[in-house]
């Protein structure tokens, strides 16, 4: 490419930094601009307000967890059931219409440890992420996994799900608070895959 | 070049809002109807396209979801584009052209209904000089508007008669959102929304999705009785800066209306996608549409507009109007951006 | 197949960095355009299409940026097209620009691919809450790090082949100097001991944040060869395209190892007649966010059996001096503006076979492959480029 080009300064991070910044955002750079007041950034404030629906299956799916039940759904002519549906077996491209309870049982599929927690709703570091599949469903939920140390979870491993008390549960996810081990023979991890 | 035709159609009975659905359940009924009208399944289609756009559904990467409604299994060759669903299907009229498929299944879609849309479609203008000063996409409308009738160009009541003419012809279309209009004289009457636009000079805000299916020669045949050629297709852009620019015009249609040889021979109708009365009239200037002419024979998109959805529409109209035998030669246009700032201009033809 | 000869003959990237301060989005794509155009010895007059993409929108706050950049990308008059796929993006919209030529339809098409990802907070642009969704509070790498895990499971690899592609792919991009991440210092003890973010994934074995933008040049058959002689560097022939897509979540999906990365290689290669691509392909550029993806895909991708693509990575056989180089820019890992990374993969190929990769060019470069992937591991785009006409 020729001589190549100049290049502005170089933001390189040290190295193996803590990521303490990473996802914020970081300060900016700008060249002296030979005397004249630098800009250094626009703020610009974009306030959105949208008003969400959850739409048909994710709302008898929200109802059912208010309940305390996983309620998963199957198309006609399918044999396999999702959980949470959207609406649709997505394998063949119709919609989910006969709703079919699943777990409360399940399974590890599989997991990573976490130590560094996103969101308010994360427990603290070190905890596990896993894909948890309810027992009589064909695809994981996503969920932590508590109540064991973390080195010791495996994939395979059976699971419950830790519920809220009946008097606070909404329609939402948050109804199962985490997931915790329950004392079954491991599934063999080449059954559960296709299922993650 | 190939010939291609839209040979399906299928659109939304349209509504200003679909709360009880997420998109995919919306769009799942569409793309699964436009295959069952020429009983194909998505094995039979070679290339898949989309058009969507994450600012309306407030949530990125929104059209992955969608994908569902498809039946993408096993794996599928697919695409999206953040436009409007005219511009997927110029993606696969390119991928056909190539030799890369010779079907194609297209749609695009809208859920504008969770967030305020004219405030959104602010976000779509240059955030350092007229983001910031958060004008909607009907404020921006009206300086056009005022602009046409201060040169001469349109008359309040010229918009009126559109208005009119178009909400008339919407109560023959079954997937219309706004169908019926009071007189033009009423109308006139109307207060202004956003001086000089009335309500009715304005395009409703709509929860919709349209699907067609595009094929080559004799797939073509196969599938429709009386394909809808697609005998030329070419987009183009203008300027962003619209103080610096003629906003009584919109160059780039008329660039692409040439480049698509709609001079090349008669027009009997017309799709144009005019979200507010006047800018009608400017794309007829552009395209020289003659009062011979049939616009917007289904309503346009003043009597639904699901956003990213509303050019595609437009090409589904005019190509089903082909189809029926109805007419022989028309054109679809779609548009993208603020005051026609982007523009797409295909000529259908039927066999004669 | 009646599809016209296309080429790269031109290809401009940016310096990335965590922030490009110094220019504004205008600014960064034009800097990119003016490299590639210069590259081609060709100017924006001379362009006939410009086709452009990005991932979200919400990463720089513009919706359907394109429209407000049509001045800036020289686009006033002309065909300006906008594709979002994903992660894939940058991969996808090369492909597009392809299209552009191979229908017949243009002669010379600029593709430009970028994200200025400083200009928001891009872990929140990727996932602020929606209502009635899973809310996963592990963060991007928490969603991907079950599958590396899943994935050493079934192979039985060492825990430490992820901290051996990241430090070949760290070294490599000290000789590219358009790289974000410029880490001299960086070694194995380094790797190893940087932070457990997502166990397996350390802070070390991921991707940087960048602002960054590339851009191509794409010409038909007779003006590939005009540039080409103005220019004196070869062209990089399209031999093949492909893209595939999956649902996000479906029964019989394997995400670690998806079969729409598994078919649209077999296409691409199938369009570039290859069949050992081992043997027949001479380098790769690989969507390589997290380590472990890089034996992932060397599975996926046909150039290792199940299970044993690890044995590529510690052999050395993806190094610069190996037998099938990986990702020689650096890759992904150390260079992540998320909607230009895809097309970073498909330029690298691309200069590598014109022979202009400068300090990480590997010698007598004749096919490469370009590969990008996105979403939950389910859309990719990939092509074949190759000094012979195809």
């Amino acid at each position: 490419m020729g001589s190549g080009p100049t290049f502005a300064q170089d933001a390189d991070r040290s190295v193996s930094a803590m990521p303490e910044g990473l996802w914020g955002q970081p300060e900016v750079n700008v060249p002296d601009g030979g005397g004249t007041e630098q800009v250094r950034r626009v703020t610009v404030p974009a306030t959105m307000v949208y008003d969400y629906t959850p739409g048909a299956a994710p709302t008898r799916f929200l109802r059912g967890l208010q309940e305390g039940r996983i309620l998963g759904e199957r198309a006609e002519g399918g044999t396999d059931v999702y959980v949470p549906s959207r609406g649709m077996d997505p394998v063949l491209g119709r919609a989910t219409t006969e709703s079919v309870e699943v777990g409360p049982k399940a399974t590890i599929t599989t997991f990573c440890v976490v130590h560094i927690g996103f969101g308010e709703n994360a427990p603290p570091p070190p905890f596990v992420s896993a894909l948890i599949l309810p027992d009589g469903a064909a695809v994981s939920l996503y969920g932590t996994v508590l109540g064991i140390d973390h080195t010791e979870v495996r994939i395979g491993m059976r699971v419950r799900p830790v519920w809220k008390d009946p008097a606070e549960r909404t329609t939402s996810f948050e109804n199962i608070t985490h997931w915790e081990p329950i004392d079954e023979p491991d599934v063999s991890a080449e059954e559960l895959k296709g299922h993650m | 070049m190939r010939d291609v035709a839209i040979v399906s159609v299928a659109q939304s009975e349209h509504r200003r809002a679909v709360p009880e659905l997420n998109e995919v359940e919306m769009v799942q009924p569409i793309i699964q109807g436009v295959l069952e009208q020429i009983g194909a399944g998505i094995s039979e289609i070679d290339f898949t396209c989309s058009g969507s756009s994450d600012y309306l559904a407030g949530q990125a990467f929104s059209f992955v979801m969608t994908l569902d409604a498809v039946g993408a299994w096993p794996p599928i060759a697919e695409s999206h584009v953040e436009m409007d669903g005219a511009w997927a299907l110029y993606e696969a009229w390119l991928k056909i052209q190539a030799g890369h498929a010779d079907t194609a299944l297209v749609y695009g879609y809208s859920k504008a209904s969770p967030g305020d849309l004219p405030r959104v479609l602010s976000r779509q203008l240059d955030p350092y000089y007229y983001g910031p000063l958060w004008p909607d996409s009907v404020a921006l409308a009206g300086l056009q508007a005022r602009s046409m009738l201060d040169a001469g160009a349109i008359t309040e009541a010229e918009m009126a008669e559109i208005a009119h003419r178009s909400r008339t012809a919407a109560e023959s279309n079954p997937h219309a959102q706004l169908k019926g209009s009071p007189p033009v004289e009423e109308l006139l009457g109307a207060p202004y929304v956003s001086d000089p636009l009335r309500r009715h000079d304005c395009a409703p805000i709509t929860d919709g999705a349209v699907a067609v299916v595009l094929a080559a020669g004799d797939r073509a045949r196969e599938w429709s009785q009386r394909p809808a050629w697609i005998r030329g297709i070419d987009h183009r852009v203008d300027s962003h800066n619209f103080g610096a620019r003629d906003i009584t015009r919109a160059p780039s249609a008329g660039l692409a209306a040439r480049r698509a040889g709609l001079g090349d021979g008669p027009v009997q109708v017309a799709e144009l996608c005019a979200p507010f009365t006047h800018q009608e009239k400017i794309l007829r200037n552009e395209l020289g549409l003659g009062d011979e002419v049939v616009v917007n024979p289904s309503g346009g998109a003043l009597s639904a507009n699901p956003v990213m959805g509303a050019g595609l529409i437009r090409l589904g109209e005019v190509a089903n109007r082909i189809s029926a035998g109805e007419f022989d030669r028309g054109v679809a246009h779609a548009t993208s951006g603020h005051l026609l700032q982007q523009n797409l201009i295909t000529v259908l033809e039927g066999d004669s | 197949m009646n599809a016209e000869r296309v080429a790269v003959v031109g290809i401009g990237q940016t310096k990335y960095a965590s922030v490009r301060g110094d220019v504004s989005l205008p600014g960064l794509l034009r800097e990119a355009a003016y490299r590639a155009l210069e590259d081609a010895r060709l100017t924006m007059d001379d362009i006939d299409a410009i086709v452009v993409g990005k991932a979200p929108d919400f990463f720089e706050g513009i919706m359907m940026p394109e429209t407000y950049l049509a001045e800036a990308l020289g686009a006033v008059g002309k065909p300006l097209f906008r594709v979002h796929t994903a992660g894939s993006v940058g991969g996808s919209t090369a492909i597009v620009a392809a299209s552009h030529v191979e229908s017949g339809v243009h002669e010379r098409v600029l593709t430009i691919g970028w994200q200025q990802q400083s200009v928001s907070e891009a872990m929140w642009a990727l996932s602020f809450p929606i209502p009635f969704q899973q809310q996963l509070v592990a963060g991007a790498g928490g969603y991907f790090a079950p599958f590396i895990r899943e994935y050493i499971r079934r192979s039985g690899a060492p825990d430490d082949i992820g901290i051996l592609v990241a430090l070949k792919d760290r070294l490599n991009a000290l000789k590219n100097p358009y790289a974000h991440l410029h880490e001299p210092e960086i070694t194995y003890d380094s790797i190893k001991e940087s932070f457990m973010l997502w166990e397996p994934i350390r802070y070390s074995e991921t991707c940087p944040s960048s602002d960054g933008a590339i851009a191509m040049v794409l010409a038909g058959e007779q003006a590939a060869e005009a540039s080409a002689a103005a220019s004196g560097v070869r062209p990089a022939w399209v031999h093949g395209t492909a893209m595939r897509s999956e649902p996000a979540t479906a029964s019989g999906r394997d995400q670690v190892s998806p079969r729409a990365g598994i078919d649209c290689a077999a296409d691409v290669y199938s369009q570039a007649g290859i069949v050992d691509p081992v043997a027949e392909i001479d380098m790769v550029e690989m969507y390589v966010p997290f380590s472990w993806y890089e034996p992932m895909w060397l599975e996926n991708l046909g150039f290792a059996p199940e299970g044993e693509g690890w044995k590529m990575t510690e052999q050395g056989r993806t190094a610069l001096d190996g037998d099938l180089p990986v990702n020689c820019s650096g890759g992904v890992l150390s260079t992540n503006p998320i909607g230009a990374s895809g097309m970073i993969r498909f330029g690298e190929a691309a200069m590598q076979v014109r022979g202009q990769a400068g300090d990480h060019q590997i010698d007598g470069v004749e096919t490469a492959l370009g590969h990008a992937y996105g979403g939950a591991a389910q859309f990719f785009a990939m092509w074949v480029v190759g000094s012979e006409k195809p």
